[in-house]
């Protein structure tokens, strides 16, 4: 079975989010960039099936490809992927904010050409948090999906995941070819070993562009103002728990 | 006009209730086994026929709109707007990214807009309507996927996401044991879902669907308890729009104080005793 793998570059989750003075965006020079949390999750799950960890058999998974859609320095987070356990990787080269309908397309392409019998990927990047990318595909494409996954169980022809929804669980049943999103629970990503990385250094990365997949990237949407969020008035302190139940009280919370 | 859509099997009561609402003008009834559960690919079959009638279609930003939305958004050949907070104008709209840490203001010019909206940023319409109800066949698939079962949470506390008062936990409680000794009679005694910073789950004091945080769950109850948590970026940026933050940590250096309004620098082993002893003369 191969597997793709989609995955993005984001500002590391560790860091403060910065909006620019101009409200032009947020500020992203010089910050360190990392894979998106949710896409690791994804990479591992992939190579847990080629390694037949994490409950899989193994050989469940023949291939693991990593894909990147995003400027030069996508390359870094392919490598990541690659030193997860990917075999090789794609990048399709675009610079400025590509928008999910967008990757979509540019994923349907690829697939298209590749033919995976399962696509995993993130829920949702951190940055623009739209939770749209797997969903669209799986629609561009006719597949099923099974969004905010768990756990996956493969089962010959089919996926049994079960996702995490509103309230608790739910298990569905996707038929392959599938379209599969990450949430946190389903794994813990590790860390690559040094060799690790080392051996990814030498794994091919094929470079495309979206005319090479005749796709159109140009945005639908026009960001016209980034602000900050309403900053909190927060620092006020107490001297005793009487007081505090006092101040709940105030606020009318209790 | 404001059409209502309510797909599901025998959802008749969810229909009437819809036509309720002031300001819908029409309940599009669809009932059938292929809706029982709400599952993405039915709900695509079901929506994107009927958008040729409107110009807009929201979703609610829970898991079922999430997951259906962007179908329906791909199958348009329309980009979606997620988490819609803010309406500015028809085609002007506010949404959060990077978990709240900034709000953009985008203007979407497409013939049709595909949106999920955020339920709490907006207040619930009045039930003074009597809106017409009409039936409409469910897809009938086949379905490339399949509902097998569920489980739901049989805990009494409320849902994470949608409490109106949340507990959490952080890394100075030490032990999962300690972390439900303390935590449970507290929740219990605010009716609050219990929560946990990134820093606890990871050592296991508390299971991963507790996370607050950036990667984790994004909450903004009336009430956030924060026991012995300092308040990492990543676990302020899923929590600080609740609309009180009570901090309890004997670190009165820890960055959870900036952005409290009620900090009390305690030893939470003596201070969640005292709080709850303080709670209950207070009635609670």
């Amino acid at each position: 079975m191969k597997v793709l793998v989609p995955v993005k570059r984001v500002l590391d989750y560790n860091l403060k989010v910065r909006v620019k003075p101009d409200g032009s965006g947020v500020d992203l020079s010089n910050l360190k960039m990392s894979i998106n949390p949710f896409c690791e999750i994804a990479v591992e799950e992939a190579v847990r099936m080629k390694e037949g960890a994490g409950g899989h058999a193994a050989g469940a998974a023949t291939e693991v490809i990593a894909i990147s859609i995003g400027p030069e320095q996508a390359q870094e987070t392919l490598r990541n992927a690659l030193a997860i356990g990917a075999d090789r990787g794609i990048l399709v080269k675009a610079e400025g904010e590509v928008e999910p309908l967008a990757v979509a397309k540019l994923l349907k392409a690829v697939i298209e050409a590749e033919k995976p019998d399962l696509v995993i990927l993130g829920k949702q990047a951190i940055d623009d948090d739209s939770n749209q990318t797997g969903q669209m595909l799986a629609a561009l494409l006719d597949w099923p999906q099974a969004t905010f996954a768990s756990k996956i169980v493969l089962d010959g022809s089919k996926a049994n995941v079960t996702r995490e929804v509103d309230g608790g669980l739910q298990t569905v049943a996707v038929e392959l070819p599938a379209i599969i999103t990450t949430d946190l629970r389903l794994n813990e990503p590790r860390y690559a070993s040094l060799p690790n990385i080392m051996k990814a250094k030498k794994k091919p990365i094929d470079v495309k562009t979206p005319a090479d997949l005749g796709v159109d990237v140009s945005p639908r949407l026009k960001v016209v103002k980034t602000a900050e969020p309403p900053k909190r008035t927060g620092g006020a302190k107490v001297k005793t728990v009487a007081e505090l139940v006092g101040k709940l009280k105030e606020a009318g919370v209790i | 006009m404001w059409t209502c859509l309510s797909p599901g099997k025998n959802a008749g009561a969810a229909a009437a209730e819809a036509a309720k609402i002031d300001g819908v003008r029409k309940v599009l009834h669809a009932d059938g086994a292929s809706l029982a559960k709400q599952m993405a690919e039915p709900l695509e079959a079901l929506i994107t026929p009927l958008a040729a009638n409107y110009d807009a279609i929201l979703f609610p930003a829970t898991t079922t709109g999430k997951n259906a939305a962007p179908r329906v958004a791909a199958k348009l050949d329309v980009m979606q707007l997620s988490g819609v907070i803010g309406v500015e104008s028809a085609d002007t709209f506010v949404r959060p990214i990077y978990a709240g840490n900034a709000i953009i203001t985008v203007k979407d010019e497409q013939a049709k807009k595909v949106l999920t909206v955020q339920p709490t940023a907006f207040k619930a319409a009045g039930a003074g309507g009597s809106a017409a109800v009409e039936t409409i066949p469910a897809p009938n698939g086949p379905f490339k996927s399949a509902f097998v079962g569920e489980e739901l949470a049989k805990s009494d506390r409320p849902e994470l996401t949608a409490a109106k008062r949340v507990v959490s936990g952080g890394r100075a409680l030490g032990s999962a044991e300690e972390f439900k000794k303390v935590l449970d009679p507290l929740a219990d005694k605010l009716g609050a879902a219990v929560g946990a910073s990134r820093a606890a789950v990871d050592a296991g004091y508390a299971p991963n669907d507790y996370q607050v945080g950036q990667t984790g769950k994004v909450v903004a109850p009336e009430l956030y308890v924060a026991i012995g948590i300092s308040g990492a970026i990543q676990h302020l940026a899923g929590m600080k729009d609740s609309k009180v933050i009570v901090a309890i940590n004997k670190d009165e250096e820890a960055p959870i104080f900036q952005i409290a309004d009620v900090g009390l620098v305690a030893d939470y082993k003596a201070a969640v005793p005292e709080l709850l002893e303080e709670l209950s003369k207070a009635g609670l």
